[in-house]
């Protein structure tokens, strides 16, 4: 067993588990999006970021490919992780704005501007399909090409491929392509029109997006983890 | 050619050496160095010495004077140069029709040829020998000062200069945890950019368990306006091996690597001689010198993927993987190549090892500073008079480099920035040039050591427009793994190619720097985690300059396109019709003796008219 400090109470782990897969276990939600327990693990959306080690040495690792190790020290929710996750969603909705699963990921964590132009690409890169369709189907039909921003995900050649038995699969695993978001805003590219089918408030205390703001707040939200607190109120004073 | 007898003992081993020793000792026969680097023979030192070769066989001088063709001598500027030896005669920017004259006045008559002789540009000054030349002064070329003395392709050059004693040394009287602790004492820190301890890691490989352990030689230099490594492999490949094959013992390996671009056909060519010299030998292979220490190199050519200098990706290109960074830990050292215990260390560090074990830990640890021991090489190019690789010792100063070394701005002009440490390093303003050089420093400057290349930079360069040169780079050599890496340098571009285009918003800036950060933060490798850098840096000390473009829609240095134009001074312009015949777009119109006028609307900015006006008649706004 390994022992390790997560969001400041020491915890034990398995031997070999992840940074995500002991935060899970003791009920600590980590957003992720290239990360499906089927599949090995890429660590390639930047999601699922978690702050590790003591001040002023610390960094920023991404929970799913980081192992638990002894004594590190581990914080999920502090002001320097959901900034930088924050960012990530900005960077994949101008990428895909249709994504109904990156939209409720930018409802959810409070992005409610995309800063950059829009490129529709659809395709966030997150290699989901292409390790379905290794590990999963067996079949080795799709695969990255080239790198950088020319990087994308193709059949040999981009050619029909032999090896596609058109399963699917990479269909069905698909973040982007597969549910349609309806309506984003044409002014700020975020939809946010869900908001009212999930109530984020319970992870963060956003004014604009509380839905019982006039009603007064009904206080289910208050969580009194001083880090959400503090990201709460900067979110505030940002608007 | 004669089969060489493998070498069976240690004893044999320094018999050899010293034979080699004598023999370029008693050499009496004067001999004509010629420097044939990559940059050498781009300059014609192949043509100068096919003539040398034909004045010889001329006049049958064979006896009386040999050549010998070296790697890269570092000074650049001066290439192809020569030195004569014994007297040490420095001979710069020779041609192929000087040869005969080389010959018959120096080498045969001991005449001097002053046209030949470096000149120093401030003091007008003429050097007899590399020892009088500034940009010689101040270096201390402890790894890079044997290139002027061996053919690399003989490795009976490299016995002469003592070559292959440290591991005769190492095999003999050192244990290989005391090889570690030699190394740990003499603080060397790895040369590829991050600085991390080698001996520590050399400890680490060692203690780690696994069926075999590797060690790989990283030779995967990728950085525009670089080539130090380069530079060893070509001039002195056998000072790396012995390097390696040091560390190897060291560590308890039997295999190794050395990953090396196949962009550096020389180095390749080079390298790939000497290990067939030193299996031939007996200096690699089984039972290496008669001990029971075996050890094979193999070459693994990288096909010029900026990151597979990272080490998790070159293990992966290795592996025939695509070469994409993975997390660390497990670190190389503990599951590394076909996930065995793997210490990578690049040129520059291997090429140091020899050396600390011949004159030992303390003699290493007195160069340099507190955390920085040694001496690191340096690229230096740019707007630099003296363009060229300088090996100092750490903590010289950046204005000793630019300045005394390097001999200043070409054309008066003034000092601006360098960028130090290739793409992902920084630039650092001239407010900074007192700065010491060491890795903490440069990276509480903002910028990183790296592998060690040095652009300088000068009044006439666009801090905005070197960001998006660098930012371009970065786009196209990201694996594309991280969103935040790929898409972040992507957006950073994008930025800031339109602040260069005049179409930067308020609020650019500010966004900019919020990108950079969580690029920086949220990256998995050393590549993206210092991307952000060319922007911070930029930012953090030319602020003003991008507040110029988007503001005022002004580029200061005059360099980005679409926020200039051309301008004819009135009172200045004598209606020579100069500019106007070199105009391509005829966007200038005018008559003869009278004022001309550039039409702004036909105007491409290509700026021939500014370069053809002899009478500063044209101005850039």
């Amino acid at each position: 067993m390994i022992t390790l400090k997560l969001n400041n109470v020491d915890v034990k782990a398995e031997e070999g588990w992840t940074l995500l897969e002991t935060a899970k276990f003791y009920g600590l939600e980590i957003p992720t999006l290239c990360y499906n327990e089927g599949l090995s693990v890429y660590g390639g959306c930047r999601l699922c970021l978690v702050e590790i080690g003591e001040e002023p040495n610390t960094k920023l690792v991404s929970s799913c490919t980081y192992p638990a190790e002894e004594g590190l020290v581990v914080r999920t929710g502090t002001r320097r992780v959901i900034e930088t996750r924050k960012m990530m969603i900005e960077l994949m909705l101008s990428l895909a704005p249709n994504s109904k699963t990156i939209q409720d990921l930018a409802s959810k964590f409070g992005v409610t501007q995309v800063r950059f132009k829009i490129r529709n690409e659809e395709c966030i890169l997150c290699g989901l399909c292409v390790r379905m369709c290794r590990e999963q189907m067996d079949g080795r039909a799709i695969g990255f090409q080239n790198r950088g921003h020319k990087r994308k995900i193709s059949t040999p050649f981009d050619m029909r491929s032999e090896e596609c038995r058109l399963c699917g699969g990479c269909i069905y695993i698909c973040p982007a392509c597969q549910l349609r978001c309806q309506g984003p805003q044409p002014d700020t590219d975020v939809c946010n029109a869900c908001l009212t089918m999930d109530p984020t408030c319970l992870d963060v205390y956003d004014e604009l997006q509380c839905w019982m703001y006039d009603a007064g707040r009904c206080g289910t939200c208050v969580r009194e983890e001083p880090e959400i607190k503090e990201a709460s109120q900067a979110l505030g004073k940002k608007k | 050619m004669k089969k060489t007898e493998k070498i069976k003992s240690i004893e044999k081993l320094y018999k050899t050496i010293d034979h080699h020793i004598q023999k370029r000792k008693s050499e009496e026969t004067p001999v004509l160095t010629v420097s044939a680097g990559t940059c050498g023979r781009a300059r014609g030192s192949m043509r100068v010495i096919e003539s040398l070769e034909k004045v010889i066989q001329k006049e049958n001088l064979k006896d009386q004077v040999r050549i010998r063709v070296t790697g890269c001598h570092g000074f650049c500027e001066a290439e192809p140069n020569i030195i004569l030896q014994p007297h040490n005669f420095f001979y710069q920017k020779v041609q192929p029709k000087d040869a005969k004259e080389i010959i018959s006045e120096t080498v045969l008559n001991d005449k001097i040829i002053e046209r030949l002789l470096y000149t120093d540009p401030s003091t007008e000054t003429k050097a007899l020998n590399e020892d009088e030349i500034e940009f010689y002064k101040k270096q201390r070329r402890i790894v890079l000062g044997d290139n002027a003395l061996i053919d690399p392709t003989e490795i009976g050059d490299y016995f002469s200069i003592g070559g292959y004693r440290s591991l005769a040394k190492a095999l003999t009287e050192m244990k290989p945890e005391e090889i570690i602790e030699t190394i740990q004492k003499s603080g060397l820190r790895g040369r590829g950019g991050a600085g991390f301890p080698t001996g520590n890691k050399w400890a680490f490989a060692r203690k780690a368990k696994g069926d075999t352990k590797y060690v790989i030689c990283n030779a995967d230099e990728g950085d525009p306006g670089a080539y130090m490594d380069r530079s060893l492999l070509e001039g002195n490949p056998h000072r790396v091996l012995e390097g390696m094959i040091i560390g190897a013992y060291a560590i308890g390996t039997k295999e190794g690597y050395i990953y090396i671009r196949d962009e550096y056909p020389l180095a390749l060519h080079h390298i790939t001689l000497a290990i067939e010299q030193a299996k031939e030998l007996g200096l690699l292979g089984e039972s290496i010198l008669g001990t029971d220490f075996s050890l094979d190199i193999h070459i693994a050519k990288g096909a010029g993927a900026f990151v597979c200098g990272e080490e998790t990706a070159l293990i992966a290109s290795i592996e025939g993987r695509v070469g994409e960074p993975r997390q660390r830990p497990p670190f190389p050292a503990v599951k590394g190549l076909w996930k065995q215990p793997t210490n990578i260390n690049n040129v520059e560090t291997w090429a140091n090892i020899p050396i600390i074990l011949q004159k030992g830990a303390d003699w290493f640890s007195q160069i340099g500073t507190n955390g920085s021991k040694g001496t690191k090489i340096f690229s230096l190019v740019g707007k630099i008079n003296n363009t060229g690789l300088v090996e100092v010792p750490m903590g010289i100063t950046l204005r000793e480099i630019i300045f005394d070394i390097g001999g200043g701005i070409p054309g008066g002009k003034e000092f601006k920035a360098v960028q130090t440490g290739g793409p992902s390093g920084g630039c650092i303003p001239k407010e900074k040039l007192n700065l010491p050089i060491d890795y903490e420093s440069l990276t509480a400057a903002g910028s990183i050591m790296g592998s060690g290349g040095m652009i300088v930079m000068d009044e006439n360069t666009c801090m905005v427009d070197v960001a998006k040169y660098f930012l371009n780079f970065l786009r196209d050599e990201s694996c594309g793994k991280c969103l935040s890496c790929r898409e972040g340098t992507q957006r950073m571009w994008e930025i800031v190619k339109d602040i260069t285009e005049g179409l930067g918003k308020e609020g650019d800036i500010e966004l900019l720097v919020t990108l950079a950060r969580a690029v920086k933060d949220a990256s998995m490798c050393g590549l993206g985690q210092t991307a952000a850098n060319p922007v911070l840096s930029t930012v953090r000390y030319f602020r003003e300059e991008y507040e110029a473009h988007i503001k005022d829609k002004k580029c200061p240095a005059g360099v980005c396109k679409n926020l200039i134009q051309y301008l004819i001074l009135e009172e200045k312009c004598t209606g020579c019709l100069a500019c106007l015949k070199i105009c391509s777009q005829e966007a200038i119109t005018g008559e003869l003796k009278k004022v001309h006028i550039i039409n702004q609307e036909k105007c491409i900015k290509c700026g021939a008219c500014f370069e053809a006006c002899n009478f500063d008649a044209i101005i850039i706004e």
